[in-house]
């Protein structure tokens, strides 16, 4: 065993939209234990990220993570004092702003300007031929003909963080990278771990897949009153692994916070968004966790050991995505005696309706409070439902163009004056959606690096 | 005697396009057995069958006392086409902790223990 002292991996936020205050007790308690150690943020689903390119090519400085100030604000001069490196995909589609973004914070805060690393090299929006790439296998049927491309990334590997971190970066901002390698970039540079070692870089990529989505692993997404309870969840702290050299890890999070970690939680969260456990498939390494154990080590801790390696995947995945199509909602509810009744009739009378003017698109109903996520696709409501005191009609409608699925959702509107009696609380959204569609990409077409801002 | 399997388990849904992965997680080692031998590919592929899934693959980690269900099609193409409120498919988890299983009558007064806090 090794006589290195553990690093602290901490997270301070596990996508776009997650609590701003979550970071300050996972550096605080970083700061406080003496030892190592680094932040990640997870914050870039792969709509965001599209949504970040199209923000990019309205405004130069846009298309970066919206929150990167309330996330990382209060915890700046902590990080910079105490030598906490910050790594963030904040940067999004728009690194080099986030960059410039980050030192205005810091010289508004009376800080020295902090030594900030890019990760560049994801973004193959003008190289990428879609003619001659690999659809990723489950993603086959979501192609389109003539769809309009918004940007095509390429998830990047830990390596460029590492070195950045070698470099002296106090903070790496990156656009897409693979979420583990958020956690492992600062590990390998921390412990030397050589890129062919591959059962370290498992289990380092297993501590960044535990750790991206926050909360996820300390009592977020958990909570089942009177079977898996989570105490204080308005306050849950977010995740802390204790890494040693040789990989073993503790999961643990900052004391005095609420959300538990146990091995439930933990179990949990290994498994989410894994498909085959025997590999999982990042940029750095193929994670086989088949042999992976877990074990309580007192309150709010728990070792996790036994995370092998094989090699990486020739390939690279990336996001491609595309122009989508419309999507509108409008809901209506109905309550009372014989709610269900009318409520049914309503939807009844929407599908007529649409039938009557035959607008070109694609619908769904929903009896919410009665039939809803569980219903089939084509929203037929056909299931038995109990009678209940509130019903809530849901239309969704979807088509290419945008009047159709305005005109679908005027017929919810009308119900008002002309529907079943009782109909109150009408409210409609229309959006834009954004298609994407993994590709696998050989590793040549891609050039990870970074650069200091 | 037979009762919801989320008596015995508990589960979380995760999505990657139209693909959606369910794992299943005995609350107790000596609840695995029948977790592992009664919730199957065929029941959990009917689940999902009016939603167009179209194939199911189960793993098996009798380390994490877990299974873990991959679901192929049933999120009607996921984020980027659903009509569905849930358009990543979170809430499945509990679809299928609505299975039903069988438990010795032995056990089944004592399912509440088994799901006591695991910190040993």
């Amino acid at each position: 065993m090794s006589q290195r002292g553990p690093f602290m991996m901490g997270c301070g936020a596990g996508f776009s939209g997650d609590r701003v205050d979550a970071p300050v007790s996972v550096i605080e308690a970083i700061a406080t234990s003496g030892r190592p150690g680094a932040i990640m943020f997870e914050t870039l689903a792969e709509r965001t990220l599209a949504l970040g390119h199209v923000a990019r090519r309205l405004d130069p400085e846009h298309g970066y993570e919206p929150l990167l100030e309330e996330l990382v604000g209060p915890i700046l001069a902590r990080c910079l004092r105490s030598g906490i490196p910050i790594v963030g995909n904040f940067g999004a589609a728009n690194p080099q702003a986030a960059a410039r973004r980050l030192k205005q914070l810091a010289a508004e805060r009376g800080l020295p300007e902090p030594r900030i690393a890019i990760v560049e090299g994801d973004d193959i929006t003008d190289s990428i031929d879609l003619s001659t790439e690999q659809v990723f296998e489950s993603d086959a049927g979501l192609l389109r003909e003539n769809a309009t491309l918004i940007a095509a990334n390429a998830y990047l590997g830990a390596r460029p963080i590492a070195e950045a971190l070698l470099a002296g970066a106090e903070i790496v901002v990156t656009g897409r990278v693979a979420d583990p390698s958020l956690a492992l970039g600062p590990l390998a540079a921390h412990f030397g771990w050589a890129w062919d070692d591959l059962d370290r870089l498992a289990a380092g990529t297993l501590a960044g897949h535990l750790l991206e989505c926050g909360s996820q692993v300390t009592g977020g997404y958990f909570a089942d009153p009177g079977f898996k309870d989570v105490p204080r969840p308005a306050e849950i702290g977010f995740p802390i692994a204790e890494v040693w050299e040789d990989g073993r890890f503790v999961i643990t999070k900052a004391p005095g916070t609420g959300g538990r970690v146990d091995k439930r939680t933990v179990t949990e969260q290994i498994l989410y968004e894994m498909h085959d456990p025997a590999a999982y498939l990042t940029p750095d390494v193929t994670l086989d966790i088949t042999g992976v154990s877990l074990a309580s080590d007192g309150p709010d801790r728990v070792v996790v050991q036994g995370a092998r390696g094989h090699a990486a995947p020739p390939t690279l995945k990336a996001t491609v995505s595309f122009e989508g199509d419309w999507i509108g909602e409008a809901e209506i509810s109905y309550a009372g005696p014989n709610a269900l009744a009318r409520a049914r009739l309503a939807a009844a009378t929407i599908a007529d309706r649409l039938t009557l003017r035959q607008l070109p698109v694609k619908r769904r109903l929903d009896l919410i409070g009665a039939l809803s996520v569980f219903d089939d696709d084509a929203g037929t409501l056909a299931a038995d439902a109990p009678d209940a005191p509130e019903i809530r009609v849901r239309l969704a409608v979807s088509g290419q163009d945008r009047r159709p699925v305005e005109q679908s959702l005027q017929e919810v509107l009308a119900l008002l004056c002309c529907g079943p009696a009782g109909g109150g609380g009408q409210r409609q959204q229309i959006r834009n959606r954004i298609r994407t569609v993994s590709y696998l990409v050989p590793r040549d077409r891609v050039a990870p690096r970074f650069v200091f801002a | 005697m037979k009762v919801a399997l989320h008596e015995i388990a508990h589960a979380r849904a995760g999505d990657k396009g139209n693909r959606l992965n369910v794992s299943v997680i005995a609350y107790h080692a000596d609840l695995w057995p029948m977790v592992r031998d009664q919730v199957t590919e065929a029941r959990v592929h009917d689940l999902f069958r009016h939603r167009g899934a179209t194939q199911v693959k189960r793993y098996e980690l009798p380390t994490l006392i877990a299974l873990n269900f991959v679901i192929d099609d049933a999120l009607e193409g996921g984020v980027n086409a659903s009509l569905n409120l849930d358009i990543h498919g979170k809430s499945n988890s509990f679809r299928v902790l609505g299975l039903e299983v069988e438990v010795p009558d032995a056990m089944a007064g004592r399912l509440a223990v088994y799901r006591r806090d695991p910190s040993d």
